[in-house]
């Protein structure tokens, strides 16, 4: 692909030396507590394999599973409501929130709710959805977007956070850059929040197909006042959150903490089902959302995308995702996951550039807590991609295209692969003594050229030597 | 031990002296080695670069030219390309429909060997009477790390090689960010991923940087070389092959 999409966002990204060092101490501290977490568990592989078959079945009886958490969540005393996309599930939500007579909302993390662009379609209703999850708190007052799954600012350091607070919160001009300072700040502004909002919107971790139970897995306890204490709480989810058994948990969160935050447990998990009279909300409500899920259930073998429990994982070992940060994927889905699971929402229409955003080195596959084969399922999709191109392609495409037929049809036939070394190497003989020349061309090659020289071409290939070897007597 | 080279379409054009180099080793060993002369590319670059279909006639050309009764192992100084046969072949064949190919595929796949993995692990040999005086450091190329699972087995083969200084490679399992057209398609975070690993291996103070495929050793070393920095990249084979009687690195 030419330099649009994710090659000419990372370009930009890797220019910026802020960015630059924000991410690489993140990604490399995560990185290493993650190591430790996962050494401390024995049966970590024997976990993972389970955590897979257990996906992987719940994605089989997908339809089964859902009914069932229909009729479970509904017996609970909860309502399930179903959206086909994006707009759908935005005007239950708004239409939800307008029969409360509310205007404002707290919001708990939810990259469901970036997907279908919540908080905008909310704000064409005349609605204002505050995020309480401190780094959505800090994307939402610098009018930023989530860069990472599990940590959205991962992309700022303490100093410019410092910066915004002391411009956007309340009473905080004096506000320093230590870290407890600027969550206590951000602390006393939720607290007025929760206390007064009567309605809050939430994402959902899991939902348990026999008993109609909720989760949400977090760390600052942001979740568990928005689902506790508003008379009203809606809740949307894609349908691929769905596990048949409420046993699924023991396995999931073993596997979730370990793999985000690099905690043996994380410091809340709510679970709740339909409502219980006296005690949290009164109303419950579950947004089921397919949003292309249904379609990319189709592809056998891009599906197992569908299997992402939303660890980050993935993001914090890929080398690529280190160096660019997740705003070059042009997605709310970033990295590894993201490459793979974007072009798939979207029917191959967006993120067409993601599958190539990667060197395929493994390491996303290698840290997946259900084993999702990223690398496979990116060549697999680089394949739909190309297949599905040619009906207009662009001219590098169209060249690469017609090289890779050439390329093919000269493996094929030894005689011809024979003289193309026989004509092509003399010509590179001559080319890698031109470095400067090589660098200035267009496409691949100067490409290669700007920063590496060509190794000289031998006197003679392997199997011209090979066969001196055997006539030597 | 009947023993089939398969050279790779990258080795056979651009590095001939490291399959020397393997044929060296496992003459030396004592194992009679042959050059299926049919042989050319494994389809490495068309299936990771989304031209799969271009590539089932590659796949077939391969089983057709090392799937003979007479082979008991095909060995193949190149991680990816073997990681491609065996980890990526089966499924190909599955997906192309054609039930023969399959089981030709299901039969050969295993018995197709990285050169490391194949001398630890199938040989049993961790010294190969090699002689290499030099400061050298190894890094861990994805494919042969993470799809093999070679695991530590370059590591036994260099440490038994009399006179080398072998340093350990920091931030070694990071990938060096060749990844094929990876290097020319995100040319740029490439060359960011490049230029860590460079620093890395420049840290240790090596004057060779060596791995288990030419292609990442490509890379690396023609970052080393535009930098003018003085360490060179050399395949492992070409350093198990040095004896104190000269060898192809000495060449």
């Amino acid at each position: 692909m030419p330099d649009t999409g994710f090659p000419a966002a990372a370009r930009t990204a890797l220019a910026d030396t802020q960015l630059r060092r924000n991410l690489h101490v993140a990604t490399h501290t995560i990185r290493d507590k993650r190591l430790r977490a996962v050494a401390e568990v024995p049966d970590w592989e024997e976990l993972r394999e389970a955590g897979r078959r257990i996906k992987q079945h719940a994605m089989r009886h997908l339809d089964e599973h859902l009914e069932t958490l229909e009729a479970a969540v509904q017996r609970a005393g909860g309502t399930v409501h179903w959206a086909a996309d994006a707009t759908a599930a935005n005007r239950i939500v708004a239409d939800l929130i307008a029969a409360t007579g509310e205007r404002e909302v707290v919001k708990v993390k939810s990259i469901l709710t970036d997907e279908i662009r919540l908080n905008d379609a909310l704000r064409a209703r005349g609605i204002t959805a505050h995020e309480t999850d401190l780094a959505e708190l800090i994307n939402q007052l610098s009018g930023d977007t989530a860069s990472h799954i599990l940590v959205p600012a991962i992309h700022r350091n303490r100093a410019e956070i410092g910066e915004l607070f002391r411009r956007h919160l309340p009473d905080a001009g004096d506000l320093s850059d230590d870290p407890r300072a600027l969550a206590g700040a951000a602390r006393a502004y939720l607290r007025d929040l929760f206390l007064a909002s009567r309605v809050a919107v939430s994402g959902a971790n899991f939902a348990i197909a026999e008993t109609g139970t909720v989760g949400v897995v977090e760390s600052e306890g942001n979740g568990r006042m928005c689902l506790t204490l508003p008379d009203t709480l809606i809740t949307v989810m894609g349908i691929e959150k769905v596990l048949p058994r409420l046993a699924d948990l023991e396995v999931m969160l073993q596997l979730l903490p370990r793999s985000s935050t690099a905690e043996r447990m994380n410091p809340y998990t709510s679970l709740w089902t339909g409502v219980t009279p006296g005690d949290g909300p009164r109303a419950f409500h579950l947004v089921l959302l397919d949003g292309g899920r249904t379609n990319a259930l189709r592809d056998t073998t891009g599906r197992q995308a569908l299997h992402c429990i939303r660890c980050s994982a993935c993001l914090n070992v890929c080398p690529v995702y280190e160096r660019t940060g997740g705003h070059a994927y042009g997605s709310v889905y970033p990295g590894p996951i993201g490459a793979i699971l974007t072009p798939q929402l979207t029917d191959l229409h967006g993120g067409r550039t993601l599958p190539w955003a990667s060197s395929l080195c493994g390491a996303c596959y290698e840290v997946c807590p259900v084993k999702i084969d990223i690398p496979t399922v990116l060549i697999h999709l680089r394949g739909r991609i190309v297949a599905g191109g040619q009906a207009a392609p662009r001219m590098e495409d169209r060249a690469e295209h017609a090289g890779m037929r050439a390329a093919a049809a000269t493996f094929r036939r030894p005689w011809l692969y024979r003289l193309a070394q026989r004509v092509g190497l003399p010509v590179a003989r001559r080319l890698v003594r031109h470095e400067r020349l090589m660098a200035a061309l267009p496409g691949p090659l100067g490409r290669w050229g700007a920063v590496r020289d060509l190794p000289a071409p031998p006197a003679e290939t392997f199997r011209d030597w090979w066969r001196g070897r055997e006539e030597t007597p | 031990m009947r023993i089939a080279l398969f050279i790779t379409c990258l080795g056979d054009t651009l590095f001939p002296r490291t399959g020397q180099a393997t044929v060296a080793i496992l003459e030396r060993l004592g194992h009679a080695v042959r050059f299926p002369a049919g042989q050319t590319c494994c389809g490495q670059m068309h299936v990771n670069s989304g031209y799969a279909a271009q590539a089932t006639g590659l796949l077939e050309r391969f089983v057709r030219v090392f799937g003979d009764d007479g082979v008991d192992a095909v060995v193949s100084p190149s991680g990816s390309c073997a990681a491609m046969v065996r980890h990526h072949y089966p499924r190909l064949a599955e997906e192309a429909g054609d039930a023969g190919l399959r089981e030709a595929v299901a039969s050969l796949a295993p018995r197709v060997f990285e050169l490391s993995d194949f001398l630890v692990g199938e040989l049993g040999v961790e010294d190969v009477g090699a002689y290499f005086p030099h400061r050298v450091t190894y890094h861990p190329s994805c494919h042969a790390t993470r799809v093999l699972q070679v695991g530590d087995a370059p590591l036994r083969l260099l440490r038994r090689v009399r006179g080398i200084d072998l340093q350990e490679l920091p931030e070694a399992a990071a990938c060096c960010g060749f990844g094929g057209t990876f290097a020319v398609k995100n040319a740029d975070v490439s060359a960011a991923m490049l230029t860590d690993k460079m620093e890395a291996i420049l840290g240790t103070g090596a004057e060779v940087c060596t791995a288990l495929d030419s292609s990442c050793l490509m890379h690396i070393g023609g970052g080393l070389q535009r930098q003018r920095s003085g360490v060179r990249t050399l395949h492992l084979a070409e350093i198990l092959a040095s004896t104190d009687a000269g060898g192809p690195a000495h060449a």
